[in-house]
């Protein structure tokens, strides 16, 4: 596969595309299938036909267009029609309108802050190719990249593109990604590997399966890439069991790049080779943490281990490996096209490039959007998220996942990077969104992620395996009017202890969402302990009973 | 320490480097390749631990034998941090007490020890380490789980009331003794150790029978059948000497 080849099949794509007068567009990515997309393109299909419009119209299956509250998603391409709610029966309208005026009934405002204020890159082709034809990511630039790197670039230059964008990883932490792959790329090893972390865990996130299945070869040129950059032949996309869809067009995705020679064996005609192998989760929330992963990839227990040696020098069966999350690898691509200053322009000054949000809880506009990084969470939130619903008052966000913490209304006009965050005692973690109206309480909140953390605490460490039982009980007597101040006092100690001296980031993390919720919403926790002293003065016996 | 995995594939070369550092003020030098723990213990400094056991890879797994580095607001598990060129160690501050104590309170409600009744009251470490921390009494609720006690071995028996997941049997079964018997199950506070796919003890095929398991554990939960309250002591002594007696294993 060469250059004139790619652009061969690119143009092809378009010719094909231009002779068509209608593209109507369906998203078939998890949330809206669903909601019976899949029928919907049936249906729509079928109006089709019975209308006589075969020749100049053509329904195809995308991926995730974004707003997945108002799913299924239809949009007719060339006229910039976007419908929303759409059910199978308003398939003949939908084609009846073709040309002419859309259906309002059901027709949705492309021009809303939830669409204009985005800036996509990770998502550029969600939405607008279909998953499951290579041809079609060719069309949209794709692979173009990597042919050109291999035939024009050594592995250090792509380093130092990397290294120039300021990427940092997406998967929780902001480690710089150049800096991970120049490591990986000057280990010494006869072997390497490079892993994608697609074991999207934390609860309300759902930015990795939204890539995976929208865009898949995006996956795959970026791993490409990564493993011409480090010296790697062999690369592993760890995907959680629990998205099936996203395995499906991944393993789609993998035979059609190998048979059109994208992957295998000298690839582009060159002396480098690169294959790519699925490894499936089965369900551990701590196999995203790198050291379980791979112990899960060997095929023993997803337990982590104690770091150093890091990955980068030892990791899958000792060799070196780079380990990067599905949103680092979907950047790749798209640095290596337009130049390493062209992202380094988007966001802010540590924080380079954009960030995928998957907005969950009490927000309007549920769903994935892609921002430069920097952007208020105000806005992010009330502009494009649509604020909260019902005409309930804004409480919390919490960002991060069961890692991170839960930020008020004093925080929202902070940007969104890296370093905002977790100044106000939270993380940007993998990009997940919980937005929290008045009627949360935030010590139940605290709960819930507490219960998360317990569950899937691995029971290496005795911090971590004993420590978030423990703290689960406590906020669960203190949630119940149970407890009294001396439980409060040793919450705050075990969270002091199980951040401290957990042996990996799940435990270290644990108490982050009682410390924050702790911080910002002291009064609710001392309005239950009042309770609980009160219950107790009144010699009511509390429930937990003595020990 | 000859049973840690060497993460570089190191050809034999005597090649590692000697390195000085201070460990509670005192200076000490120890091969780039021991850890923390193996520097403070040839010094005469004591370092509490569990799931470390001289002749095991080290875990890392019970987080009582965390040092500070100065530096570094980080604490460090001293059996799988490696010393280094000019370091710092802090082994006892009030800090590390608090936090140690701590641990051994969480261990203690976790499962029901009670030494009072056990066979291996008066040879126990965990016992030991309540002991020698001052740890009197809990400030965490016990949590009082119900548990089933393994008696099907002729010789041996296993009381899931009072193991602490130290993995030191998982570990010498596999490592030392090549049979594997031993394994977690679970996760979290219901992680188990089972004997092959969690099967009786008794009727497992690859238990060589040979005891190891019973002499490193650290508590009364595996223990020689036939023996009554305080009768029951550990001989894990054997196991330095068993595993330097052996040629290189990591081949």
């Amino acid at each position: 596969m060469s250059i004139e080849d790619l652009s061969q099949i690119s143009q092809a794509e378009r010719d094909a595309r231009d002779a068509i007068g209608h593209q109507i567009n369906v998203c078939v990515a998890a949330s809206c299938l669903s909601l019976q997309s899949d029928k919907v393109k049936e249906e729509l299909e079928k109006a089709v036909e019975a209308k006589g419009k075969k020749d100049c119209c053509k329904v195809r299956g995308v991926g995730c267009m974004g707003l997945c509250a108002a799913g299924p998603l239809v949009a007719v391409e060339k006229e910039k029609v976007l419908y929303q709610g759409v059910t199978p029966e308003d398939a003949p309208a939908i084609v009846d309108a073709l040309g002419g005026e859309p259906v309002a009934r059901i027709q949705g405002d492309l021009e809303a802050p939830f669409f204009a204020r985005q800036q996509k890159i990770v998502l550029e082709n969600c939405g607008r190719i279909d998953p499951e034809r290579i041809e079609e990511y060719i069309a949209a630039d794709g692979y173009l990249a990597l042919i050109d790197t291999l035939t024009a670039m050594t592995p250090i230059g792509v380093v130092q593109q990397v290294t120039r964008s300021g990427l940092r990883g997406r998967g929780g932490a902001g480690y710089p990604t150049g800096l991970k792959w120049a490591t990986v790329n000057k280990s010494q090893g006869t072997r390497k590997f490079v892993i994608c972390n697609g074991d999207e865990g934390d609860p309300g996130a759902f930015m990795d399966r939204a890539v995976l299945e929208s865009d898949p070869h995006r996956i795959l040129e970026g791993m490409a890439l990564a493993g011409y950059a480090v010296g790697a032949s062999q690369g592993f996309v760890y995907v959680r069991a629990e998205y099936p869809l996203a395995i499906k067009r991944l393993k789609l995705a993998i035979k059609q790049a190998e048979k059109m020679g994208l992957l295998g064996a000298s690839i582009g005609g060159t002396t480098f080779g690169f294959n790519v192998d699925i490894r499936l989760g089965a369900g551990a929330f701590v196999c995203g943490e790198e050291t379980a992963l791979i112990s899960s990839v060997e095929g023993g227990r997803g337990t982590p281990r104690p770091r150093p040696p890091y990955p980068a020098e030892s990791g899958l069966w000792g060799y070196p490996t780079l380990i990067n999350n599905v949103e680092t690898l979907a950047n790749i691509p798209t640095i290596l096209r337009n130049g390493p200053e062209w992202f380094a322009r988007i966001g802010t000054a540590k924080s380079r490039g954009t960030k995928v949000f998957a907005l969950a809880g009490a927000i309007t506009n549920t769903g994935l959007i892609e921002v430069p990084m920097g952007m208020p969470l105000r806005e992010i939130i009330f502009d494009i998220g649509g604020g909260v619903p019902d005409g309930k008052a804004f409480k919390a966000v919490q960002t991060g996942g069961p890692s991170g913490g839960c930020i008020p209304e004093s925080g929202l006009d902070m940007p969104c990077d890296y370093e905002s965050l977790a100044k106000l005692g939270s993380i940007m973690g993998s990009g997940g969104m919980i937005v929290m109206d008045e009627t949360s309480s935030m010590v139940d909140v605290a709960k819930f992620f507490m219960e998360f953390c317990m569950d899937e605490s691995c029971g290496k460490c005795v911090p971590c395996r004993v420590g978030t039982a423990q703290m689960h009980e406590l906020l669960r007597q203190i949630s119940a009017g149970e407890a009294t101040a001396r439980e409060l006092a040793l919450l705050e100690h075990l969270c002091d202890v199980v951040k401290s001296t957990s042996l990996c980031g799940l435990g270290q993390s644990a108490p982050n969402p009682v410390l924050s919720t702790l911080h910002y919403f002291r009064d609710e926790y001392e309005s239950k302990i009042a309770a609980g002293e009160a219950a107790a003065a009144g010699h009511a016996p509390p429930a937990g009973g003595a020990a | 320490m000859s049973g840690r995995p060497s993460a570089k594939p190191a050809a034999g070369a005597p090649s590692s480097k000697v390195k000085t550092l201070t460990i509670d003020d005192r200076l000490v030098s120890a091969r780039e390749d021991e850890s923390i723990l193996d520097a403070a213990r040839q010094n005469g400094i004591q370092i509490p631990t569990l799931c470390n056991l001289d002749g095991l890879t080290p875990v890392g797994a019970c987080r009582l034998c965390m040092v500070e580095v100065k530096g570094s607001s980080r604490l460090f598990a001293s059996c799988v941090t490696m010393v280094g060129e000019g370091m710092e160690v802090v082994t006892d501050s009030e800090r590390l007490q608090k936090y140690r104590k701590t641990i051994v309170e969480l261990l203690f409600s976790e499962r029901n020890h009670v030494c009072a009744v056990c066979v291996s009251n008066g040879h126990c470490e965990l016992q030991n380490l309540a002991q020698t921390l001052g740890v009197t009494h809990l400030t965490v609720p016990y949590l009082h789980p119900k548990l089933p006690v393994d008696a099907s071995h002729e010789r041996f028996v296993n009381d899931h009331n009072r193991c602490v997941l130290c993995q030191r049997c998982v570990r010498v079964c596999g490592e030392v003794e090549g049979a594997h018997t031993w394994d977690l199950r679970g996760r979290g506070i219901d992680t188990r150790v089972i004997t092959d796919l969690n099967q009786p003890w008794g009727s497992s095929e690859t238990c060589t029978g040979c005891g190891k398991c019973v002499h490193v554990c650290p508590t009364g939960a595996l223990t020689e059948k036939g023996k009554s309250i305080r009768e029951m002591a550990k001989q894990s002594r054997f196991l330095p000497y068993l595993t330097m007696m052996r040629e290189d294993r990591s081949e």
